[in-house]
This record gives C-alpha cells, sequence and structure tokens, in this order.
C-alpha cells in the first residue's frame, strides 16, 4: 500500500482535491493546527494562496472572489481563534447566500473536548450559519466531505460550508481516490419548476395591467440576467432590484426602476404598491424590502420563483410559489408568454412618479456630498466597475446612484449588514476580476473594522480603487439618532476620533489624497483611474449631517416614505 | 395553536440531533416533546418531534426541517391516521393503606410496577400521551414523587416509507 502513488496524508489529499475542484485562490492564514497544510502548500502551484492579516478578512475576501467571479470562495485558517475568526464572515455568507466553503483546522481528535490549546467547537458554533458543516473524523473520508462541501457550497440556494479538519487526520494517510459523483441523500434542490404554474404564471403576466418584476441575487446567483433583460424589455415589463439584485437588470435600461424597499426610490415603491401582478424572482421578501407585511403590496396577486422553498410563504403568503432555478423558471415562462400584456399606461404612470420625486440632493452650495462623488465614480466608470461597499449611508447612496450595468458588479453585505466587508470583499473581488476596475466604496466607520487588510492590497499590487466617503460619522446610525431617537447622537461622532486616513494608508504604502472640494472630484478620479498597478485611496471628506432619502421607517408602510428632511433647521 | 406531530429521518450523523433542536431554538419554534432512537436502517435515526403554532408556522417548520442536509424525510403526521405512544415512570408515594387502591389504578391502565419500596412505588406507563396525563391524574392524589416520560414516538399507519440507499463514495 505505501508504494501506492496515490498512498497520500491527508494535507496531501486536502490539495489534490482542491486541484480537482478547480480552486485558483485560497484567502487564508496559518496557525499551529494547519501546519501540515501550509507545509505542503510550500510546493503547490496551480493555486495561489493570498496572506491576510485577519481571517474576518480572509472570508470577506472569499466572498468577494465567489460573487464577483460566480465559484466557490475558499478559506483555509488555523483551530481556536482563527476559526472564531471566521464567523461574522461565515454568518455574512449564509444571510446572503455566497458560495464558500471554510476549512478551520482543529486540534487532534483524542484532544477534541479537552480545552486543548487553540480549541474551539467550531462546527457547533457555526451549525446556525452555515448551508452545512462537517468535522472530518477520519481520513479516509477527506476526499469525500471536501466533494460533498464544494457540491452543497454551490448548488441549490448556495451558501457557506465549514470543513474542520483535525490535526491528526491531516497527518495520517490513506489510499487518494476522488468520488466521480456526489451523492447526498437529504439533499436534492429543486431545479426545473411546476410546469402547470409557470403556465398559469403567463397567463396572469399577459393579462396585467399593472405588472412589475420585483428581482433579487438569485436572478445574478443563477446567471439569468441575460433571460430576464429579454423577457422583460420583450413584454415591457417594468423591473425593480433588491440591494442583492442590483445589477441584474441594466440600471440605465428605461425599464429599471431601481431599487425597492426602506432606501428605494420613491417610483419603485409607488409601482409596488400600485401593481396589480408582482412577480419575484430570486428575492425574500426581506423585511428591508416590505417594511410593515400587511400594507406591502397588498393589491397584487404575487407570484414568487425561488430555489428555497423555505422562502416561499416565510414573509410574505404569495398566490402563485414557483420552486426552482430562475434561470430554468425564465426559460420556460419566456415560452410561455403568448400575448405580451399592454404596459404603455403603467409606463407612463411610472413615469410621471419618476418626474414627481427624483433622486435629488443639494448641489449648489459648494459642499462635497457623498451623491455627488458617487454619481461621478459612476460617469467615471461608466456603470461598468464592479464596486464593492462597505455597510451604511454610502452603501445605499451607492445603490441609488451607480447604475451598474453587469450582474456580478455589485457586492455589498446585505443580509447581515456587516461593517467592515467592503476593503476586504473588493480585494477579493480584484483576484476575480481582471477586465474591469474593481472600486471600493467605503465609510469612515466600517473601513477602520478591516482596515488591517490595505496590506493585502498593497502586497498582491492590486489596482484597487478605494474611496472613502467620510463624513466623520457613523452616518446611517446619527440618521436613525436625528430621526428616531431624539438627536441624541450617542457615539456616533467620529469628528475628533477618526485616524489621518492619508497618513495610514501611506504608512501601509498606498498612494492617497484627501479633498473636501466639489471641483478636485472629478480629476481625482481620474487618477485613480489611470493606475493600474497598485491601489490608490481618496478620502472625501463629505458633509457631516446628510441622509439618505427616500427613507421608509424600519416596521412602516409606504405611505410613510419620507422623501426629504421635513426640518431643514436640524442641518448644522 | 394546535399540536402537530412530526417524523424526521436523519442521517445517523454526528450533531444531526444538534441541527435539528438548533433550527427549533434559532427560528424560535417551540418544542414540546422530542425523542431519537434507530431505525430499521444502520445509519438511520427517527427522531419524533411534537410543536405547535398555526398553520404559517408548521410549514415553516416542515420546510425548514427539509432544508437540513441530514434529513432524509420529514412528515407531518397529524391529520393522517398514525399511532403515537409514550412511555413515562412514575414514583408515587403510598400512604399506609393504600397500596391496593394503587395496584388497581395500575391494572386498569395496564401498566408494570418496577419498583417497590416501604414508602413508594415506581409505575411504568405506556400509550397515548392522554391515558399517561389520566393516570399521572389520578395517581397525583397520592403524591407524586418524580416522573420521567420519553416523549412521544409515532409511526403513520399503512405503507411504509421506502429510503432509498446512498451510494457509498467514501475512498
Amino acid at each position: 500500500m505505501k508504494n501506492d502513488p496515490n498512498y497520500m496524508s491527508g494535507a496531501e489529499i486536502f490539495f489534490e482535491c482542491l486541484r480537482r475542484e478547480n480552486v485558483e485562490y485560497i484567502f487564508g492564514y496559518p496557525g499551529g493546527a494547519v501546519l501540515k497544510i501550509y507545509e505542503h502548500l510550500y510546493d503547490v502551484d496551480f493555486l495561489k494562496h493570498i496572506l491576510v492579516r485577519h481571517e474576518q478578512g480572509a472570508v470577506h475576501a472569499a466572498e468577494g472572489y465567489a460573487k464577483a467571479s460566480g465559484k466557490v470562495g475558499v478559506v483555509l485558517v488555523t483551530s481556536g481563534p482563527g476559526a472564531t475568526n471566521t464567523v461574522t464572515g461565515i454568518a455574512d455568507a449564509y444571510m446572503d447566500s455566497v458560495p464558500i466553503v471554510v476549512f478551520t483546522g482543529q486540534v487532534s481528535s483524542h484532544l477534541i473536548g479537552n480545552d486543548a490549546f487553540q480549541e474551539a467547537d467550531i462546527v457547533g458554533i457555526t451549525r446556525p450559519i452555515t448551508k452545512h458543516n462537517f468535522l472530518v473524523r477520519d481520513v479516509k473520508e477527506l476526499a469525500s466531505t471536501i466533494k460533498k462541501a464544494f457540491y452543497i457550497a454551490s448548488t441549490g440556494r448556495p451558501g457557506p460550508v465549514v470543513v474542520d479538519l483535525p490535526k491528526d487526520v491531516i497527518a495520517s494517510k490513506c489510499i487518494f481516490k476522488y468520488p466521480e459523483e456526489v451523492d447526498v441523500r437529504g439533499y436534492k434542490p429543486t431545479y426545473k419548476g411546476n410546469s402547470n404554474q409557470i403556465k398559469k404564471a403567463a397567463e396572469i403576466i399577459s393579462k396585467a395591467k399593472r405588472p412589475l418584476l420585483y428581482v433579487g441575487g438569485g436572478v445574478i446567483m443563477s446567471g439569468s440576467s441575460e433571460e430576464l433583460k429579454i423577457f422583460a424589455r420583450e413584454n415591457k415589463l417594468p423591473v425593480t432590484m433588491t440591494l442583492q439584485g442590483l445589477g441584474a437588470f441594466p440600471g440605465t435600461d428605461p425599464l429599471s426602476l431601481g431599487m425597492l424597499g426602506m432606501h428605494g426610490t420613491y417610483w419603485a415603491n409607488r409601482a409596488v404598491d400600485n401593481c396589480d401582478v408582482l412577480v419575484s424572482l430570486g428575492a425574500r421578501f426581506d423585511d428591508r424590502v416590505t417594511g410593515k407585511v400587511e400594507t406591502f403590496c397588498n393589491k397584487a396577486y404575487k407570484i414568487h420563483v425561488d430555489i428555497d422553498p423555505t422562502a416561499i410563504d416565510k414573509n410574505v403568503i404569495v398566490d402563485l410559489p414557483i420552486v426552482g432555478d430562475v434561470k430554468h423558471v425564465l426559460a420556460e415562462l419566456a415560452a410561455e408568454m403568448i400575448n405580451p400584456p399592454d404596459t404603455t399606461e403603467w409606463l407612463e404612470q411610472i413615469e410621471e412618479w419618476k418626474n414627481e420625486c427624483p433622486l435629488d440632493y443639494e448641489k449648489n452650495d459648494g459642499r462635497l456630498r457623498s451623491e455627488f462623488v458617487i454619481e461621478k465614480i459612476f460617469e467615471k466608470t461608466k456603470g461598468d466597475a464592479v464596486v464593492v461597499t462597505d455597510v451604511g449611508q454610502h452603501q445605499m447612496w451607492t445603490a441609488q446612484y451607480y447604475k451598474y450595468n453587469h450582474p456580478r458588479s455589485n457586492i455589498t453585505s446585505g443580509g447581515l449588514g456587516t461593517m467592515g466587508f467592503g476593503l476586504p470583499a473588493s480585494i477579493g473581488a480584484s483576484f476575480a476580476v481582471k477586465d474591469r476596475p474593481v472600486v471600493c466604496i467605503s465609510g469612515d466607520g466600517g473601513f477602520q473594522m478591516n482596515i488591517q487588510e490595505l496590506i493585502t492590497a498593497v502586497y498582491n499590487k492590486l489596482p484597487l480603487k478605494i474611496f472613502i466617503l467620510n463624513n466623520s460619522f457613523l452616518g446611517m446610525v446619527r440618521q436613525w439618532q436625528e430621526l428616531f431617537h431624539q438627536e441624541k447622537y450617542s457615539f456616533t461622532d467620529l469628528g475628533n476620533s477618526n485616524p489621518d486616513f492619508v497618513k495610514v494608508s501611506q504608512a501601509f504604502g498606498i498612494e492617497s489624497y484627501s479633498t473636501d472640494n466639489p471641483n478636485e472630484v472629478e480629476s481625482l478620479l481620474d487618477k485613480a483611474m489611470s493606475i493600474n498597478d497598485r491601489p490608490i485611496l481618496i478620502e472625501f471628506r463629505v458633509v457631516k449631517e446628510d441622509m439618505v432619502f427616500p427613507m421608509i421607517p424600519s416596521g412602516a408602510s409606504i405611505s410613510d416614505m419620507m422623501v426629504k428632511r421635513l426640518n431643514p433647521k436640524r442641518m448644522i | 395553536m394546535k399540536k402537530h406531530t412530526i417524523s424526521i429521518l436523519v442521517e445517523n450523523h454526528f450533531g444531526a440531533f444538534d441541527r435539528v433542536a438548533t433550527m427549533f431554538s434559532g427560528k424560535g419554534f417551540n418544542i414540546r416533546s422530542i425523542s431519537i432512537g434507530e431505525t430499521e436502517i444502520e445509519e438511520i435515526s427517527r427522531m419524533t418531534v411534537v410543536t405547535e403554532g398555526d398553520d404559517k408556522i408548521i410549514d415553516q417548520i416542515v420546510k425548514q426541517l427539509n432544508r437540513l442536509i441530514d434529513t432524509i424525510k420529514v412528515v407531518d403526521l397529524t391529520g393522517s391516521p398514525h399511532i403515537e405512544r409514550e412511555l413515562a415512570l412514575i414514583k408515587v408515594s403510598v400512604p399506609k393503606g393504600s397500596m391496593e387502591e394503587i395496584k388497581n389504578i395500575n391494572d386498569i391502565f395496564r401498566g408494570n410496577i418496577v419498583d417497590i419500596t416501604g414508602r413508594s412505588m415506581t409505575l411504568e406507563i405506556t400509550g397515548p400521551p392522554d391515558k399517561i396525563d389520566a393516570a399521572i391524574n389520578l395517581l397525583s392524589a397520592f403524591g407524586i414523587k418524580e416522573i420521567a416520560r420519553s416523549g412521544i414516538v409515532a409511526l403513520k399507519r399503512g405503507e411504509q416509507i421506502k429510503i432509498k440507499k446512498e451510494k457509498n463514495l467514501t475512498t
């Protein structure tokens, strides 16, 4: 047996499996329990290991890579603190259905449960935030477990999978054989939708007077943006998108209404409120979309296409559920459509709403505003960049003002709302995307949450364009404090406690600039776009007290929408 | 809030029980009783969960259970013919002169006396949960010292649910 060329250690098997899964990059950080793997990694040439500076950064980078490329992101960390540092990233990937596989080291099998050095029950800890997880107890199960992990992460509704690797399992040997196929008895995703239901949906859409497509991240994940474009344009159907859905349909298309929900456009929300048929494609009726469920879209017949049966009737009871992959269902639905509905009047009505209350901000006082910077970034990149954001006001303004032309271009933390996501995720995206600029838009608060990853961007010479919209506040929290918490700006003013972002980035070796002058924005952006062999950082010092509008307060109805600040005197 | 009995076939994997329990607690669903045991197939266990909720909640519970990778088959037995049984061990005080009376109650419920001391008796009673409730109710007149209930196990009446054998892909 020992002479068999396939007689390998767990560490060797690990890499053989990754080779067969066509893994190009691992985002990782070494440590005691995974030393054996790193020992072999030294001689591996078919993939590149990207050293991050904190394990949370590794997971967000893998998410950014996965979202930009459509492939599975891979993370490798050690046991104990290495593993627990991945938890936020894993929870983030779970909420936004991002396919990643996280390999965690574990103490040797015989020590598990003994409170050994750097031991943590990561399988127990991550159980409610993973699609599935595994503890590999025998090297003979390693190859089939890795195969299953990649299969589960990337199929059906994608999600994170954790594989916990005890030190002795990695070190022990067996004959390696990679399974050709996977069979998981309890996991059989439904791809093809029920044909009768689809036929019925086509009939209802054909007869609709005010139909609306409500599109989520599922359209991008299933790779059905092309199908959606054709379906919407042929049938003249207006399209509104969730935060994760942005990019699924071109933002510049006249049929695009932009984002709906809490900070969605006025006209998208009015359309949701007044449509007679709502077709949800790969979206989950999240509370940031619906507000008060009882009043959400309550005049419409609702059709819900989703690959995950649990998404159906979870938040909003629908009239016609179709469980299946959007790509399959859309193809069949398009074929079943006999007559396109007459939507001329409906589109005119939406146009009226658009003119009634367009996205707007103060342009004439000479002060620099986030919305202006984002508009300029859109103009410079023509909507073709991959734009990664952090979480907060800048994220919502980006969703409103950056009109994504392509799927897999909008990378943002939606469900979990993880501050600190932006920078590492944009690093991961930079490895996946070579032909388009990758832009990271962050805030002064969130940027500091994973600021250590600047060095990862520098070391790898990533042509990343990092833009900090610094309003010296935790702006979104401040907004809620002003609107709902008696203007008690409790611990959100960072004005006196922010670092000098230019000096910080210079210390990391990044060329950086700062401005608060609207007239300098274009030239600085031109400079950023012209650099292609290293990162650049620009800090835009924007107005402190701006708020994101429109806004439907949490749990409220569309009739409660605020379109502008009610009391302008609050401007400081 | 209607009571539902849900039968779940799960892979006999490390942590499978915990996945089911974690799903219930994480999503805020109630568990009234839960039991797990082996089945006729070596690598499969059967869990029986008694839960409660309106139609929307039960629909979510069944879907969320199905969504777990380690669950093979989830059936809400409520509303279709099925058998439910529970076992209870009831340790009851025996006041002077009441031994015969307790034995009579035990006979009526077709229980077994499994332990006896001068002052107490332990009865083993099996049956549908309401029968056990009735027995406990009657015995409480004598003073109940301790109770252990197994939780409900249940099976559908009639035909058997066929389970496909998983291909063995381990190296």
